[in-house]
């Protein structure tokens, strides 16, 4: 196969990625995958996907990195705007509605696919996705970007409802290791976000952490050296 | 009634030497001047009633309505100059259904009060504008609960318990007071402002009223609509005899 003589340095980065959120008993997990790449090279293999829109909402984003990260600068400086104005916290639905509101409008210029969850009083843990055209759905677990294809199966027989923490931990872990043993754009390490009502935390599972499947062979032991 | 404010008073972009705008005075006079509008919230919701003036027998009973819905958990009582308050009905429910176009929820009541402060102070910024004729009493409910609001042509939105406005509002707001607001249910809430309303109507000064009244509460479903008929009807044959239990006093 042919490289792209010197092609790839100058191709936009895009998140090949592979993105997940779900409900649980508390709240929510968002997690992904941590390959950026410019056509076939990987220009960040540690790249944080996750991002904060306010205290108790973030968003995971595939698709074309720059336009993911502007339409995410704009929602959170709505939502900045917005929290100061009604004198309390946003909710999930107000931050959803507001990247929907982006994205439908300016279809034609954007690629990206984004899923915006988090925690608010009113509602609990939500969890919105909004792919490539603008649709607004919240779901109990949503997924997103290319290793997502792999997972529709796995996903729709694995999970349940009002999952633990560890549990629901577990089970996006295991979800973005099967997408990135299938799909060459993702990869890297897997980060979670867990948000809850007592506050947000931040995870990080590096490959030897990560669990094996099918004829995967386990890191750290190179075949070629004695 | 005479000029106070000589010279000053000629636009609403001109202040008066002791800080007055004497245009939103006079604005204020055209509200002070109208039937009777008044609000209460009570613990459950909020209630809303109109002294609507009645300038002729060929009038249709029911017509020229002085409360307004602007969404589905808000409306809108108007004293003052009639096509003044329509302008800011019309605005009102713009800005509601905007809200909820852009941010994917109900608008808060008290951020749509503030919208229509905003709108009525914008026409007291120019001198091309006149201020609006015409005060308006919010009641809505929210997810922070029932809540009652009053906007005055100067373009202040204040947050009350009960209010009125309109040329009974002395005698009205004394009247309300006397209520233990916070332990009344919307339906004691009805009979209360009906009896108000009438009791504070001057039969010898204005020919007669017909009584227009909405809620917003938990048996309404949180919506805002016109009260119930029968229930209206009650209120009214109660006002009615409360007044003549009065004259019989003397």
């Amino acid at each position: 196969m042919e490289p792209m003589a010197g092609g790839w340095m100058s191709a936009a980065h895009s998140m090949g990625t592979t993105i997940l959120a779900v409900e649980y008993d508390e709240g929510v997990i968002l997690g992904a995958d941590s390959r950026t790449t410019t056509g076939v090279y990987v220009a960040n293999r540690a790249s944080d996907k996750i991002t904060q829109l306010t205290d108790n909402v973030y968003i995971c984003r595939s698709g074309s990195a720059a336009d993911t990260q502007v339409v995410s600068d704009y929602v959170r400086y709505f939502l900045n705007q917005h929290t100061i104005q009604l004198g309390k916290e946003a909710t999930v639905k107000t931050a959803a509605n507001l990247v929907k509101e982006l994205a439908y409008q300016n279809k034609s210029f954007l690629q990206a696919g984004m899923i915006v969850a988090g925690w608010d009083k009113y509602d609990g843990g939500s969890v919105y996705g909004i792919p490539l055209g603008g649709t607004l759905l919240r779901l109990p677990f949503s997924s997103g970007g290319s290793g997502s294809s792999y997972l529709y199966g796995f996903l729709d027989q694995a999970w349940r409802p009002n999952m633990s923490k560890d549990e629901a931990e577990r089970f996006v872990v295991k979800s973005i290791a099967l997408a990135i043993a299938r799909d060459g754009a993702s990869g890297g390490v897997v980060r979670t976000v867990t948000v809850n009502a007592h506050g947000v935390e931040r995870n990080f599972f590096a490959g030897d952490k990560l669990p094996l499947f099918h004829e995967e062979i386990s890191p750290g032991r190179n075949p070629l050296l004695a | 009634m005479s000029t106070i404010g000589t010279g000053y008073d000629l636009s609403v972009t001109t202040f008066s030497p002791d800080g007055r705008v004497f245009q939103i005075e006079y604005a204020t006079k055209a509200v002070d001047n109208s039937g009777t509008v008044v609000g209460v919230r009570c613990k459950d919701g909020v209630v809303l009633g109109v002294e609507k003036l009645i300038s002729s027998k060929m009038l249709l009973e029911g017509s020229n309505r002085r409360i307004h819905a602007i969404n589905r958990h808000a409306g809108m009582a108007l004293a003052g100059l009639a096509a003044d308050g329509r302008q800011i009905v019309t605005r009102a429910r713009t800005e509601a259904a905007n809200y909820l176009s852009f941010y994917g929820e109900d608008v808060p009541i008290k951020e749509l009060s503030n919208r229509v402060a905003h709108y009525s102070h914008l026409c007291t910024l120019y001198w091309w504008l006149r201020p609006f004729g015409s005060s308006s009493i919010i009641g809505g409910y929210d997810i922070d609960g029932p809540q009652l609001y009053t906007i005055d042509p100067s373009g202040v939105a204040y947050r009350y318990y009960g209010a009125a406005i309109g040329k009974g509002r002395q005698a009205a707001k004394t009247e309300i007071e006397k209520l233990r607001l916070a332990q009344m249910t919307c339906r004691e809430g009805v009979m209360a402002v009906a009896k108000i309303i009438y009791g504070v109507h001057d039969e010898s000064k204005d020919k007669s009223f017909e009584l227009e009244m909405s809620w917003v509460c938990d048996e309404s479903k949180r919506e805002h609509q016109r009260i119930p008929s029968d229930l209206l009807m009650e209120a009214k044959a109660m006002a009615r005899d409360a007044q003549e239990d009065d004259l019989d006093a003397f």
